[in-house]
């Protein structure tokens, strides 16, 4: 019996490679059945579930959307690792561009955060060690 | 023996440093085996989609989008500049930054205008000073980046382009090549540079629901894992360099307590001789 090569992946880690008899997988318009040799294909994922059927059983994988992409004898399944929605996506595109606008605005009057932290983190390191070396010079 | 006492200081002081340094060396260390691990894991999905972005390129599809066509006139464009949040990690930031500069100059003197995105405090505070017009910022990401904290980053950059306010966007980050060598790297996201795959019949996918929906949803998806990807890698880059740099820093610190000890037992000895030929001299005077 011909078989069709899966692999499941998402951003942070690959989830399953292997060879099976067929694959199910919650497309946008309805759930889809792959078959060795289908046709290509390219289509989005809603939530859902993804079974693969092998030989050894039936392996089941949890996706929370994503892409399909079918070759004749490759199934790829893009999980996706963030949650999306459109107004989430616009509201971190804006939180993005605030922070853009606050570093820009800070640049002419006040000292930059980051500088002036890694100074005040020297200097408390200095004092520091001044300290110790005074305890070590009273003990001697 | 005045100068004897300031060089133990001294050498105390330097003692300090080196536990601090190598303390650090070792803490690179572990958290750059966790950042190798991370880029790895995260590699596959970089992969399959460049694969899938290949195969499209070359389906003849009969809908373009355009990140995949290439815009007639260059006015500006956008680069994502990825750079780490701390520092102490020897040159790593300054060679990406200055290899970065040229590149820029370059497309100022071609009168393209450049705007960009910065991500991580060093490149904030390096480039709002620079005059260039930053769209959006991101920091403080760790050293487990979120995947959902960099979408919102990203699709300003996406939007600039959609609105034309940017006909190309690069990415530049430090690649991780190994331990000891991480390259600055600029490469361009959209539009799209096609791979030629070799096939050459004619064919095309299925789309559900619709090529432009479907093709949308990938392409960004695209960039978010390359962007992902050069994030990774700059993380990995950083705690490699910084274990190097403060391996280096521990073994100077080796270097200096060696020579200060030199002068300091040379110093000793001198007073002691000195102290003695007193003694000597003071018994003769009796």
């Amino acid at each position: 019996m011909p078989t069709i090569h899966v692999d499941v992946v998402s951003a942070v880690e690959a989830i399953y490679s292997g060879d099976a008899n067929c694959v199910f997988a919650p497309a946008s318009m309805g759930e889809l059945g792959i078959y060795p040799n289908h046709t290509a294909l390219l289509s989005t994922l809603k939530p859902g579930e993804v079974r693969i059927e092998t030989d050894k059983g039936m392996e089941s994988i949890y996706v929370s959307g994503g892409i399909v992409e079918v070759q004749p004898s490759t199934v790829t399944i893009f999980s996706d690792t963030a949650i999306r929605a459109e107004d989430l996506d616009e509201t971190k595109a804006l939180e993005a561009k605030q922070r853009a606008q606050q570093a820009m605005s800070e640049s002419g009057t006040k000292k930059d955060m980051a500088a002036t932290q890694a100074a005040l983190a020297e200097s408390m390191m200095q004092l520091q060690m001044i300290a110790k070396a005074r305890n070590k010079k009273s003990k001697l | 023996m005045a100068a004897g006492k300031e060089i133990r200081t001294q050498i105390t002081s330097i003692k300090n440093t080196q536990k601090i340094t190598s303390a650090m060396e070792m803490v690179a260390a572990s958290k750059m085996k966790k950042a190798q691990d991370k880029m790895l894991s995260s590699r596959p999905y970089c992969d399959k989609i460049s694969t899938v972005i290949g195969h499209l390129a070359n389906a003849h599809s009969e809908f373009k989008h355009p990140y995949m066509e290439k815009k007639d006139e260059l006015k500006s464009i956008g680069i994502i500049i990825i750079s780490s949040d701390r520092g102490l990690c020897g040159g790593l930031n300054t060679n990406l930054f200055r290899s970065l500069l040229k590149t820029i100059f370059d497309y100022q003197n071609k009168s393209i205008e450049v705007s960009i995105c910065t991500i991580g405090k060093k490149a904030t505070s390096f480039f709002k000073k620079s005059g260039l017009n930053i769209k959006s910022v991101l920091t403080d990401l760790g050293d487990n980046p979120n995947y959902d904290d960099l979408l919102g980053t990203v699709k300003v950059m996406l939007d600039a382009y959609d609105k034309n306010e940017i006909q190309q966007l690069s990415i530049a980050y430090n690649k991780f090549e190994n331990t000891m060598t991480q390259n600055p790297t600029v490469t361009q996201l959209i539009p799209m540079i096609p791979v030629d795959d070799g096939l050459d019949y004619y064919w095309d996918y299925i789309y559900e629901p619709d090529a432009k929906e479907t093709l949308n949803a990938l392409l960004v998806r695209y960039i978010e894992a390359l962007v992902y990807q050069g994030i990774v890698e700059n993380i990995a880059s950083e705690q490699s360099s910084r274990m190097i740099a403060m391996k280096s820093a521990t073994d100077n610190a080796g270097d200096m307590i060696k020579e200060l000890e030199l002068v300091y037992n040379k110093a000793r000895q001198a007073a002691i001789t000195q102290e003695i030929s007193e003694i000597v001299s003071g018994a003769a005077a009796v």
